[in-house]
């Protein structure tokens, strides 16, 4: 990985070709190392090397960018250019105030691991061994992929701004199947390769699969649901996509809209973002590279507030960025990709034994939005879907798709488990979201998978 | 270019592969997009690298980098090599790819103007124009135009002695109308709903597409919709329109046809397939009216191209023939699994990521209907245009989409718009219901730019053709 130094010093020496009236420049490089095993062997195994560089000039109110990943001098000077060609050609944007100015240092974050950012191919291809010896003794079948890497993001910009932070991550996904649909699924990611353990993690995996063993079909219907972590992370994902972000407010397009001091979720549902937390994976500035606050989104259920990035915040007087800003030039607005739900004092083993009937749900797949303005989302159940009945996990059940607005669950929900996970939010590769398991009464399910 | 494709190509046999390949690409996109009268955003990006694709010990290695150079191409084939000799620990048979004739050849998708070479200002006051007459109407709060192009020059070269090189150009564009009212937000798009339609083709396409002249219907319809009743839930007969039938052939037919997910491959991340290789030739997907075909060549598709990225020529393969699945989407790995030859079908989206089974054009053959001959013919049902949302399980069966508009169909005729149409149901059971597909005046082709699939992710561009065709008693209207 290209040290800090050299990084910025590439940087700054690339704001000084622009002869634009402000210019930004945003730095990406990765070295990502990726091992995919299924039906119990490794089938691909990849690894990338690249770095790119993102400049935004700024003509009066003309905006224009590009990007490259050609770093020689000459490539470099005709990217300027060409940013600079592009905001002549450009109309003015009356929205747009100005690039942000350096206030305020960000908060320094451990987020690089020397072990896991030298993680070697046959050090990825022990642990995919590791995984597929415990699902074959239990004559099951894993899947999965186990990646390692570093990323390194910097913004400079020509009002000051100078920012640079190395991640590391490594991350495994497991699916073990058996043959008669059943599935088990574990996740786990981590800044430290270490701090993983593919053993246990695969008996997981393992364990669920067997249990689930000869799924049955169940009648679509409103169900107590549990949910573990996994589903609960994909609702709050869902939830920045649609509505915690200011242009989505702007637009009149978020469930936040108009309800701003107003009870949207259950008094028990509290949400909010930090991306200077260690217990998520830290980030701690944003791709403008403005320091990121943490802001509470809901409180008690009360809608609070959304994310700005500069030009969102340049829209509303006496607003300023939060610090939630994505790479420039894009048209979705600021996202949260920190974000955590405050836990409760329940457990997975309370939330079973007082359901006298429901639906243990692992995680939901390929999950979409239907509409946005309710946060109504649909998908299917996956990886380990349960009958719980007098207080038990019964027997697998095969796959449900389900119809819910969040809010509505949110506004549902019976328990929360005092343990919280980290789990994959909008971005893969960096950030992510902390979450408890919730007990959901009145869950939609709609439809369900015909046996294959 | 040989030069460098060599270097790697002979260090790999040198360091012990029994095959490899290398792809060097090029890749450049432009995209505008204008949001109620202000440029919202002009970018323009170019990435180039290079990826070496290695079977060492009959096992996969795959390594690359975006510094084009004689060290780094040394480097990063030795890195493949290394990483095969890994895989190979866990390995349960060697790789064993089917027979391929080595090819030297050039292909580009064949257009007239370059949009690359179009003015930004030409660019940008077309999209200016559409998206103005779309804001005539006072509800429509936010209204898009958005147009993006890329270009991808790529050259390949094996073990086995192909050498291809291929300038592959996609494009498009569309147009959006959001309407807000009392809580309410209801969206129309054209000519189809995320960033409307594209192709492999050039600025002609784009012009073709009569961005202006469809706006005032578009943003009219998304006010109507404000106040049109909701879709009710029952079961009844659906007419979908050709861009829904496109995305439906991708989500439901598509995906399942992958071999690489038929085998298991996928099943950690994007899932499996319900069409297993013993139903090959014997399965009754749909009714005996429906034909689906899969294929490379079809001028303006977006999975239309020369050559795949194993080296594999542009082809023709039947995926439902009257109603039976008879074919898949193959790789030169897994057709020799079924003993067969590759039908084309690796895709890699840029030069970092390895090549894995994609759609190309997977196409609903056209019908002999008329489409008002349809709609006449049907007493009570819905008529079904644009998608809105869409998901469906790991195995491709169970599948649930919206869509932005709806029409009732009463006693032959089209009547009353309706909003927030939903459609649900299995597979088979669905294209088993199909009894009248429009013909091929009806019939185009649409692009879907993003596919998702693999791990690291890839976005593949798809291509899709479909008319509008009718299904008997279907689920509509999930959300009471």
């Amino acid at each position: 990985m290209i040290d800090t130094g050299k990084t910025l010093s590439l940087l700054k020496k690339t704001l000084d070709l622009s002869a634009a009236d402000q210019t930004e420049v945003l730095f990406w490089a990765n070295d990502l190392h990726l091992t995919r095993f299924a039906n119990n062997y490794i089938h691909q195994n990849v690894s990338e090397k690249n770095a790119s560089l993102s400049i935004r000039v700024i003509l009066g109110k003309k905006i224009g960018s590009a990007s490259t990943n050609l770093l020689d001098p000459t490539s470099i000077q005709n990217t300027v250019a060409k940013a600079i060609q592009i905001a002549r050609n450009q109309r003015d944007n009356p929205h747009f105030k100005s690039l942000p100015s350096a206030e305020g240092k960000y908060a320094s974050a451990n987020t690089f691991d020397a072990e896991t950012a030298s993680f070697t191919p046959d050090q990825r291809a022990k642990i995919a061994r590791k995984v597929i010896e415990v699902a074959k003794k239990g004559h099951l079948i894993a899947s999965g992929a186990l990646s390692t890497g570093v990323v390194q993001v910097a913004v400079v910009n020509s009002l000051g701004i100078q920012a640079c932070q190395s991640f590391t991550r490594g991350a495994l996904r497991i699916v073990s199947q058996a043959s008669d649909e059943a599935s088990g699924y574990a996740e786990s990611f981590s800044a430290k390769m270490r701090q993983i353990d593919p053993e246990e993690m695969a008996h997981q995996a393992a364990e669920k699969c067997v249990k689930g063993a000869h799924p049955v079909d169940i009648a679509p219907g409103q169900y107590t649901v549990v949910l573990e972590p996994y589903a609960v992370g994909d609702m709050l994902e869902f939830l920045a996509y649609l509505g915690f972000g200011a242009l989505a407010m702007q637009e009149g397009r978020s469930f936040m809209c108009g309800k701003l001091g107003q009870k949207i979720t259950g008094e028990n549902i509290t949400i909010w973002d930090d991306g200077t937390s260690p217990q998520s994976m830290p980030l701690p500035f944003d791709f403008e590279g403005i320091p990121k606050q943490p802001i509470t989104l809901l409180e008690n259920g009360i809608a609070q507030a959304v994310v700005y990035d500069s030009y969102t915040a340049g829209r509303e007087e006496g607003t300023v960025s939060t610090g939630h800003a994505l790479p420039a030039p894009n048209t979705f607005g600021p996202v949260p990709l920190n974000l955590f739900m405050k836990n409760g004092n329940s457990g997975l083993g309370e939330m079973i034994e007082s359901t006298e009937r429901g639906i243990y749900v692992t995680r939901f797949h390929y999950t979409n939005p239907l509409e946005p303005i309710k946060a109504v989302i649909t998908g299917m159940t996956r990886d380990g879907t349960f009958l719980i009945e007098n207080g038990q996990i019964k027997n697998g059940v095969r796959n449900l798709r389900f119809t819910q607005s969040i809010l509505e669950a949110l506004s549902n929900v019976s328990l929360i488990s005092q343990d919280t996970k980290l789990v994959p939010g909008l971005d893969d590769e960096l950030g992510g979201t902390v979450v408890p398991a919730l007990k959901i009464e009145r869950f939609n399910f709609t439809g369900a998978t015909a046996a294959a | 270019m040989r030069d460098l494709t060599s270097i790697a190509l002979n260090l790999a046999k040198l360091k012990g592969a029994s095959y490899a390949d290398i792809r060097i690409v090029n890749q450049k996109q432009e995209s505008l997009e204008v949001k109620n009268g202000s440029p919202e955003q002009i970018k323009y990006s170019e990435s180039l690298g290079f990826g070496v694709r290695v079977i060492v010990d009959g096992a996969w290695g795959f390594a690359s980098s975006s510094r084009l150079e004689k060290k780094e191409i040394e480097r990063v084939t030795q890195l493949a090599v290394r990483i095969a000799r890994a895989s190979a620990t866990a390995k349960i048979a060697d790789v064993v790819l089917s027979p391929l004739e080595p090819v030297q050849a050039n292909y580009k998708t064949p257009l007239v103007q370059d949009p690359f070479e179009v003015s930004i200002t030409q660019k940008l006051d077309l999209l200016l124009k559409a998206e103005a007459l779309l804001r005539k109407e006072q509800q429509v709060k936010v209204a898009r135009g958005s147009m993006t192009a890329w270009k991808e020059e790529k050259t390949f070269a094996s073990t086995e002695g192909s050498f291809i090189q291929q300038q592959i150009l996609h494009c498009g564009a569309g147009i959006m109308a959001t309407a807000v009212q009392d809580g309410d937000v209801q969206v129309r798009s054209y000519p189809n709903s995320f960033r409307g339609n594209f192709a492999s083709n050039g600025y002609e396409f784009i012009e073709s597409l009569q961005l202006t002249e469809n706006a005032e219907r578009v943003a009219s319809e998304a006010v109507q919709l404000l106040s049109a009743d909701r879709c009710l839930s029952e079961v009844t007969t659906v007419i979908i329109d050709g861009s829904q039938l496109a995305l439906q052939v991708h989500e439901s037919c598509g995906h399942p046809i992958e071999l690489d997910r038929v085998f298991g491959t996928e099943a950690s991340y994007a899932g499996t397939s319900f069409l297993t290789t013993d139903k090959l030739g014997n399965f009754k997907y749909g009714s005996p009216i429906v034909n689906i075909v899969a294929d490379a060549i079809t001028e303006g598709g977006l999975g239309t191209f020369g050559f795949d990225d194993e080296g594999v020529l542009a082809q023709r393969v039947q995926i439902v023939k009257d109603g039976i699945f008879v074919g898949y989407l193959t790789s030169r790995e897994t057709a020799a699994k079924l003993g067969i030859t590759s039908g084309g079908a690796m895709r890699a989206d840029g030069w970092n990521r390895i090549p894995l089974i994609r759609m190309i054009n997977v196409s609903l053959e056209p019908g002999d209907w008329g489409l008002e001959d349809m709609i006449a013919d049907t007493d009570e049902g819905l008529y079904l245009e644009t998608n809105k949302s869409w998901s469906i399980d790991e195995k491709r069966l169970n599948f649930q989409f919206g869509t932005e508009i709806a029409w009732e169909i009463k006693g032959g005729k089209r009547g009353r718009m309706l909003k927030n149409p939903t459609y649900t149901s299995i597979t088979p059971q669905f294209w088993g219901s199909c009894d009248a597909i429009a013909n091929r005046n009806y019939w185009k082709m649409w692009g879907t730019p993003n596919c998702g699939k693999g791990e690291p992710m890839q976005v593949m561009h798809t291509g899709h053709g479909a008319s509008p065709a009718r299904f008997r008693d279907i689920q509509v209207g999930v959300m009471k």
